[in-house]
């Protein structure tokens, strides 16, 4: 699993990347009530909008960590907003992505980075 | 001053305790160039009984509608509200109280809210509806933008009997979003040309029941032409009490109906404040502007009312809102849902009866004057006369014997072409001596 | 992803013990349902003359409704019972001082609405000629008359109906002026501490918002601006005093910079009960402004509305004013409702008819009953209140701006909370225990747990004092560490805390049978 320092996580199978927030970012938003998806075919840029959390009180932007093509988004996330509190980088992921260039992984923090990086907060 | 409290002793105190000589001292950031030496040049201060004197001349000068014959609607309505009704609104509570942002101490706001909203969606027969807008026309614009948003296209086909100032406000909205408005020509009837003007770049088709004209007209064909396109459906209606007659907005296939709430509970207040109506379908809710309240519970269980969906709303979602609207029209929410709860719908459907009665005796007496043609076939409580002369100048001469006949066409959209018509109104509040005097009058207006 | 973390639960973290439900429908306080679990679906309070049956709608067949509308009506004794019985559930500022930064919640005189009901002004149709209405136009006149004099301002928009109808007035008319001499703007600026009506406006009238950064004192930071603001830039929105209840000391120089780039500037009036009858706008460099007659000029907030946003405008914008205008002609006022002659560059309408006359009626009562010496000492007292409070809680809550005065309210942030496991959510709960409505929290958004406390100017001494004292007391409970005191708060309201996040995840927006 990879992340961004919006706190955004990647997880690569073949050429799908598998996208959600992080645990952190999770915690920090409370109880997530709605969220926004992308309908599949949707073109994604690397740090460009993707989707919406949506707490009580805010509306997060989700960005894409990478390029590529949305194929699919997490029905569960729609019906049950609860999910992405729940298991925020598990069964609350938010969107499939077919990535382009599995390369753009590489310039995003590993867990123990990402750890680190919390500490600097 | 009987309204400020502070004595100069107090001020003096509390100067004291702030730590500066002057009050002056707490502008010190204010320029020097821009602080005013004295009161500005105005009247000073006066007693309530000056200011009441003042107000009295001014109202004075007003023929009051209720003041003898009176026939206008057009957007605003004569009917007679309950004396409990605004005795209630004048409750400190209610009146003295702010948005319910605490919903802890605001639950009476919160609930009146919730009834209004299950009011407004019974009478418009969709099943969300919002804490109230501005007003019908404001609803109206905003509708048109909730569409645009929702099919992500850009054209609006707007009715040529939609009232011509919910036209116009609606193009102030839109045009600046890029949101192209067009107009059809006026007519009493134009569903051909509506369906007509459908095309795959229209969000939506906005159309009034009944018109500006008083016709009422079943939307289905409309609604199915526009769904046909995937274009939205969104119906206005200015004349809130013809919910409890005519078929619904929903129940004709709408997707938002818009309205103005005024002749429930509002009075005609020379045009404001009035409340706007809101509702649409339940997939469209996220799109929908304003104020939304909903059910929950409370620490103990206990059922309560909070605002809800507020990522909706500018505060939260600022430039990316779907409305820059704050405030709403509580205050006439509450009236309206007072004056519904006492008529309720059985009582809403016999107004409504009277009403229609009433204008078929107005219809009935114009039509038997020489030289006035009746334009509008079905009619709610409003009809348009065609006459023979210039209808403002009618109006005009009737006016000056106080009558005060109906609405000039021409007033309302003097490109049209149709200055020799006339929007005549009757609600429960005329009388039969009313509707003899109006014919009366006519008629030797019409032969001179 | 970006942060939104206001950061603070939206539900009620404890749970009560076993057992207790709290005390609802006891001595005063009366419990009760919805109409709708009350009411009967065939009963009405309402009486009519005469009957009209069924026959008389022949001509409308196929158009009628099969059945009426499924909603219960009640008799008059219950349906006033109702409504009193929720009234009760209701704080006001007839209860108590109301601190609600940036609302302004003065006293709401009764002389305007008894002014406001006479029957000259209350059963008046916006439509009737001219000829029958020449008291209301002359009373918008007059309206207009002060609204400009205390502004300093040429001409004035009545029509817009609430505060963020009148941003959108006045930033349209900038639009107009901008294009009439072929020059179209993209961008509107406005300060990070904006009230989130001002960028929605800007971006419902079809611009990009750019945001100004604010100086550690609070203050636009005129490097920042003057970086910003270029050909590009339409208009600058900027609330004086600012958000955070301070005067932009440098608001000339802001004025200044913006004319030079061919900008305008848009006041956002709703902190004018600082300087009304001290400062007039039009001498900050102001060039479109608009007015909360239910903030500054005392109508009441209803509950959540109706409010009136009339836009002073400057002699640039003043013909590109929505319609309709009200003139002086030969024969009396005049209702002028076409863009022709004078009005040829009018933007058109905003709105059905002429705007919020019962609103007018009742702020012009109250600049009559007040004066231009009233209105004066209005804002003095307004400043002269905030800054009391201020030096009565400086000592134990954190300014973030320092100790320099305020304007008409004082902001304090969540920094002096620090480690007493108290937010300012908590805070703000257990205030109502004390008989006070909480302050503004949490706005303006540039500060962190922010606390915004105007009392304006209808507040005694002895209510000033009984604010301040219940506050010290709080906070004093929570350095001590007695969080139980805050985190169920509050304990004697009719209800605690609500469940937002089900509302939110689960909304039911009506009554279903």
């Amino acid at each position: 699993m990879r992340f961004t320092k919006d706190h955004e996580w990647v997880e690569l199978d073949g050429d799908t990347a598998t996208v959600g927030i992080t645990a952190y970012a999770a915690e920090q938003l409370g109880d997530v009530v709605f969220v926004e998806l992308p309908t599949p075919g949707a073109k994604v840029q690397a740090g460009g909008e993707m989707a919406v959390v949506e707490s009580v009180k805010a509306a997060s932007d989700v960005y894409a960590p990478l390029t590529g093509e949305v194929t699919a988004a997490n029905a569960d996330v729609s019906d049950n907003p609860q999910t992405v509190n729940d298991a925020p980088e598990a069964s609350g992921w938010l969107v499939k992505i077919k990535i382009a260039d599995p390369a753009q992984l590489d310039q995003l923090m590993d867990r123990t980075a990402y750890e680190a990086f919390l500490g600097t907060l | 001053m009987r309204y400020l409290p502070l004595s100069d002793t107090d001020r003096s105190e509390m100067l004291a305790s702030i730590g500066v000589d002057s009050v002056e001292d707490l502008f010190v950031d204010v320029p020097a160039a821009a602080r005013l030496p004295g009161p500005v040049d105005l009247p000073r201060q006066a007693s309530e009984a000056a200011v009441e004197r003042k107000l009295s001349a001014w109202a004075a000068r007003n023929r009051a509608a209720g003041a003898g014959p009176f026939f206008l609607g057009a957007g605003a309505y004569r009917h007679h509200i309950p004396a409990s009704v605004d005795h209630l609104i004048q409750r400190s509570e209610f009146l003295t109280s702010y948005t319910p942002y605490q919903p802890e101490i605001a639950q009476g706001t919160l609930q009146v809210l919730f009834e209004f909203q299950t009011q407004v969606s019974e009478l418009t027969g969709l099943p969300v509806a919002n804490a109230s807008m501005w007003d019908g026309s404001t609803a109206c614009a905003e509708a048109v933008m909730m569409a645009s948003r929702v099919t992500r296209r850009r054209k609006a086909v707007l009715s040529g009997g939609l009232h011509p100032h919910y036209a116009a406000s609606a193009y102030t909205l839109a045009h600046t979003s890029g949101v192209q408005t067009r107009r059809l020509a006026a007519a009493v009837d134009d569903e051909a040309a509506v369906i007509a003007a459908i095309d795959s770049d229209t969000a939506c088709v906005v159309v009034q029941s009944p018109n500006v004209f008083g016709a009422v007209t079943d939307v289905s064909e409309i609604a199915r032409a526009a769904h046909a396109a995937g274009a939205l459906l969104v119906v206005v209606t200015t004349e809130a009490v013809s919910f409890g007659l005519l078929r619904s907005p929903g129940e004709m296939g709408a997707d938002i109906a818009v309205a103005e709430g005024q002749s429930i509970g509002n009075g005609l207040t020379f045009g404001g404040p009035y409340v706007g109506l809101f509702a649409c379908r339940n997939e469209l809710v996220r799109q929908m502007p304003g104020r939304l309240c909903g059910e929950t519970v409370d620490a103990h269980g206990r059922r309560g009312f909070v605002l809800t969906l507020s990522t909706r709303e500018q505060h939260i979602r600022r430039d990316k809102a779907t409305s820059n609207i704050c405030t709403n029209s509580g205050l006439c929410a509450l009236a309206f849902s007072i004056h519904m709860t006492l008529l309720g719908g059985a009582g809403l459907a016999k107004l409504a009866r009277v009403n229609h009665a009433s204008a078929r005796s107005a219809r009935d007496a114009l039509a038997a004057i020489p030289g006035v043609e009746v334009l509008t076939p079905r009619f709610f409580n409003e009809f348009a006369v065609r006459l023979p002369k210039a209808a403002h100048v009618v109006v005009e001469a009737l006016a000056k014997r106080d009558v005060l006949a109906g609405v000039p066409f021409s007033r309302l959209d003097p490109g049209a072409g149709l200055d020799d018509v006339l929007l005549v109104c009757a609600t429960e509040t005329t009388l039969p001596e009313d509707i003899e005097a109006l014919a009366e009058a006519l008629a030797e207006e019409i032969a001179r | 992803m970006t942060m939104q973390s206001v950061g603070r639960p939206t539900r009620a973290e404890i749970q009560p013990e076993d057992g207790a439900q709290g005390h609802v429908g006891r001595g005063l306080l009366q419990d009760e349902p919805l109409i709708f679990e009350r009411g009967r679906f065939d009963m009405t309070g309402v009486d009519f003359d005469g009957t009209a049956d069924d026959a008389d709608l022949g001509d409308l067949e196929g158009l009628v409704r099969a059945a009426p509308p499924a909603l219960p009506g009640l008799s008059e004794p219950e349906t006033l019972r109702h409504y009193v019985r929720l009234s009760q559930r209701n704080h006001a500022i007839d209860l108590a001082l109301y601190p609600l930064g940036s609302c302004t919640m003065k006293h709401n005189p009764r002389l305007n609405e008894k002014m406001a009901r006479l029957a000259g002004f209350a059963d008046l149709h916006p439509l009737q000629p001219v000829s029958t209405v020449q008291g209301a136009l002359a009373v918008m006149d007059a309206l207009a008359h002060w609204l400009k004099t205390l502004t300093g301002m040429p001409a004035v928009a009545l029509s817009p109906k609430a505060g963020a109808h009148g941003e959108l007035c006045g930033i349209l008319a900038i639009r107009a002026a901008h294009e009439a001499r072929g020059d179209a703007r993209t961008t509107i600026l406005t300060p990070t501490s904006a009230h989130g009506t001002n960028p929605a406006t800007a971006a419902v009238a079809g611009y990009q918002v750019q945001e100004i950064a604010q100086t550690a004192d609070g203050r636009v930071d005129l490097s920042d601006l003057a970086a910003k603001l270029g050909p590009h830039v339409a208009a600058i929105m900027v609330t004086n005093p600012n958000t955070c209840g301070l005067f932009e000391r440098d608001i000339l120089e802001i004025a200044r910079l913006t004319h030079e780039a061919g900008a305008y500037f848009y006041a956002d009036g709703a902190n004018f009960n600082a300087i009304v009858g001290r400062v007039r706008p039009a001498d900050l460099g102001v060039d479109a402004m608009h007015i909360n007659l239910h903030k500054t000029f005392s109508t009441p907030h209803g509950g959540g509305g109706p409010g009136a946003g009339p836009v002073v405008l400057s002699a640039d914008l003043a013909p590109f004013a929505p319609l309709p205008w009200v003139t002086h002609g030969p024969d009396g006022f005049e209702l002028i409702e076409r863009a022709e002659g004078d009005a040829a560059a009018a933007l058109g309408r905003l709105c059905a008819f002429q705007g919020q006359m019962g609103m007018y009626v009742r702020a012009l009562t109250y600049m009559l009953s007040h004066g231009a010496d009233g209105l004066r000492q209005v804002a003095e007292d307004a400043v002269l209140n905030a800054n009391y409070i201020k030096a009565r809680l400086s000592d134990v809550m954190s300014a973030p701006f320092g100790d320099g005065p305020c304007m008409h309210e004082a902001l304090f942030d969540e920094t002096w909370l620090e480690g007493t496991g108290v937010t300012t959510l908590d805070f703000a709960k257990a205030m109502i225990d004390e008989g006070f409505h909480p302050m503004t929290m949490y706005f303006p958004l540039v500060v962190k747990g922010a606390m915004l406390i105007e009392p304006t100017e209808t507040e005694p001494k002895r209510e000033l004092d009984r604010f301040c004292d219940a506050l010290l007391d709080l906070a004093a409970a929570a350095k001590a560490g007695d969080v139980d005191r805050f985190k169920g708060a509050p304990f004697s309201a009719p209800l605690s805390r609500l469940d937002e996040t089900a509302a939110a995840r689960k909304p039911r927006l009506r009554w279903t049978p």
